[in-house]
């Protein structure tokens, strides 16, 4: 077996598009199997089977999804409910939700349905980043199927009326930001808003509304038809379940796979991305959630496993289980480098700390990966670093301190090694720029 | 921050195609009455797919249709950076994705094949045909690196398979989308390690199942209002 899963225990059953995308093919797959049975119960039964599934948000954060459906209101009132799927994957190393999204979208739209009636909703919106233009034909395409076969909308076989509407962002990172979607949703620049007001309680339209990751909604089916035990069975107490992994960077053989969450980061590197690029020697770092959460070096990479618990332990994250790895030959300042680039130009402009701060720290960042920077500039980047984190109404600035703090705390001595190069080198004295002129 | 201007030279008039029209009124109705400003991104979407770009008459026209003020609409436009506020070119617009991911992968070295063929990012081209320039993360870091060309995904690319790419663009040709070492999606290199157990796919698992954990009978009351 490659992993620690077995096929039998895989959600995502056409995750490489092998197989028929279509309804046809995802109901020979399992979907849309007993879904009238699930959506038949209460609310309150869906939202005890998620939580006792143990689920946590696939879209970063990993809050415990059970709960966060229970924060909606218990009885409709004048104001609708809304669902808001979050399908803005753009977190660099993100690129599992899109395997969804084109190959098996038929998982999401059931689980939009289910995840409806959890919260008496009637009306999902799933907001696309907007240049997933192939993922959002064929996901247009797979609603208008089960548009067709009367499995959603209006009087649709399920007995839960039932609308589920796709719109799109126009490339703005910030927009995965559940507020800043919000924003973008009600046609407005993606600028986050101020919580509280919560979404639950005021969101899109000012409505109560819920905001989910692709990956969390389209698991929501199986997990019933399965189980919550079954799905809880994968795992440890706080992580649970199966999820999917994306691998970049320098691997042997990058890709996306679903695996059991708690899998060490070693195996999910030789098992399912075969190897890193040189043997497992020649690791230098791993970044496991997407880039805007730290680094772990190599001397850890042997124990770590991919767990929210274990990862945050070693001063890293989950995040989205998309990891990026470098080897020995990465330039790990210039890649830290490019991810400051990566915030400065994402940034939304609304917090002062973020729209300075992203800028300032990758012009500083820049000078660090020539070596030109001076010394002290190390901890003066350390300290707006840490300014700019937790100080802006979004997670937008703590993700831009967090990769930079990662490199400083495990590879400071590489920076200092390259300013001290620098320093070194032929014809640089103080006042050699006075002399040359 | 990404600071972006209209530009400097812009039409007289701007008039939707009926398909257009169509379209945006189609998407206008997915949402609650009053709340059509929900479908700004999408129109602009539209207009820039008639037009190629988005133009300072497309904002005032888009404005009107969905009844907001001129200046949400520029806002809009200008906040979001898929939307071409300058002409591209007729043959291609060419991005290619440099954040960490793909830079790790080789991004660079397409970086610099579009930079010999055509000169400066964001620039049209002097015959009008390519325009190029580098995007932030696409979300398609498996298949690295990768360039958006009108639209769609180009993938696991390298400076001889890209140059090719562009050739074929530049002949007329219509590439088909995906990656260009014939990997299946985001498999592995030589085909997929999982999802080979041939019982997944044999219709067993349409047999009609029975929900565990059920409650002893679904009550009443969970019957959805008409």
């Amino acid at each position: 077996m490659v992993g620690i899963l077995a096929d039998k225990d895989r959600i995502f059953l056409n995750i490489y598009g092998v197989h028929d995308w279509g309804l046809e093919g995802a109901k020979n797959r399992g979907c849309w199997n007993g879904t009238a049975d699930i959506v038949a119960q209460t609310p309150e039964w869906i939202c005890d089977q998620i939580k006792a599934s143990g689920l946590r948000g696939r879209g970063g954060a990993g809050f415990a999804t059970g709960l966060k459906w229970t924060f909606m209101p218990k009885q409709e009132s004048e104001r609708p409910h809304y669902l808001l799927v979050n399908a803005d994957e753009s977190e660099p190393g993100a690129c599992k939700d899109r395997e969804i999204l084109r190959h098996d979208p038929h998982l999401l739209i059931e689980g939009c349905l289910i995840a409806c009636k959890a919260m008496r909703a009637h009306t999902a919106y799933i907001y696309i980043r907007g240049e997933y233009v192939h993922e959002r034909e064929r996901l247009l395409a797979a609603i208008k199927q089960a548009y067709d076969a009367k499995l959603i909308g209006k009087g649709n076989v399920h007995g839960w009326d039932c609308d589920v509407r796709v719109t799109h962002g126009g490339g703005a990172y910030i927009c995965g930001d559940e507020t800043a979607l919000m924003e973008s949703f009600e046609g407005k620049k993606g600028q986050p808003r101020l919580k509280p007001p919560f979404p639950a309680g005021a969101g899109i339209y000012g409505c109560p509304t819920t905001v989910n990751n692709v990956e969390t909604i389209a698991v929501v089916g199986t997990i019933l038809r399965r189980g919550a035990e079954w799905f809880a069975g994968f795992g440890t107490e706080k992580s649970t379940g199966t999820k999917l992994f994306a691998g970049s960077g320098h691997l042997n053989k990058p890709c996306v796979v679903e695996d059991a969450v708690g899998i060490s980061v070693k195996q999910l590197i030789e098992d399912h991305f075969g190897g890193v690029r040189g043997g497992w020697s020649n690791l230098k770092a791993v970044i496991p959630g997407g880039i805007s959460v730290r680094m772990i070096p190599a001397d850890q990479c042997d124990e770590a496993i991919m767990t929210y618990e274990d990862l945050q332990a070693r001063g890293s994250g989950l995040g989205t289980g998309t990891m990026i790895v470098f080897d020995k030959d990465a330039d790990l300042v210039k890649a830290i480098a490019r991810a400051a680039y990566f915030y400065k130009h994402e940034s939304c402009g609304q917090c002062t700390p973020c729209r300075e701060g992203t800028g300032w720290m990758w012009r500083v960042m820049e000078r660090m990966v020539t070596g030109e920077a001076e010394m002290a500039e190390i901890d003066l980047l350390l300290d707006v670093a840490s300014q700019v984190e937790g100080h802006t109404i979004c997670g937008l600035g703590d993700a831009a301190a967090w990769p930079i703090q990662g490199l400083f705390r495990h590879f400071r001595h590489e920076v200092e090694e390259r300013i001290t190069q620098y320093r070194a080198r032929p014809g640089s004295y103080a006042g050699a720029s006075i002399a040359a002129e | 921050m990404s600071v972006r201007r209209l530009a400097q030279v812009q039409p007289e008039s701007f008039t939707f195609a009926p398909a257009t029209l169509k379209r945006i009124k189609e998407v206008m109705g997915h949402f609650p009455p009053g709340r059509q400003q929900s479908a700004v991104i999408q129109a602009l979407w539209l207009v820039q797919k008639q037009e190629g770009w988005v133009s300072e008459p497309a904002i005032r026209a888009v404005a009107e249709l969905l009844g907001m003020a001129t200046i949400r609409v520029l806002e809009v436009a200008t906040f979001y950076t898929m939307f071409m506020l300058e002409p591209v070119g007729n043959v291609a617009l060419i991005q290619v994705c440099g954040t960490t991911p793909c830079q790790t992968r080789g991004s660079e070295e397409l970086l610099a094949v579009c930079q010999r063929r055509f000169g400066p990012s964001n620039h049209l081209t002097k015959d009008g045909k390519f325009y190029w320039q580098e995007v932030e993360c696409m979300g398609a870091c498996s298949n690295a690196p990768m360039a958006a060309i009108n639209d769609y995904y180009y993938e696991d690319l390298t400076a001889e398979s890209f140059e090719k790419l562009i050739d074929d663009f530049a002949a007329g040709k219509k590439p088909k989308p995906g990656s260009a070492t014939k990997r299946q999606g985001a498999a592995p290199e030589g085909g997929p390690m999982t999802l080979v157990d041939p019982k997944l796919y044999d219709g067993s698992l349409a047999k009609k199942v029975k929900i565990p954990n059920l409650p002893g009978k679904p009550p009443k009351a969970a019957k959805a209002p008409a």
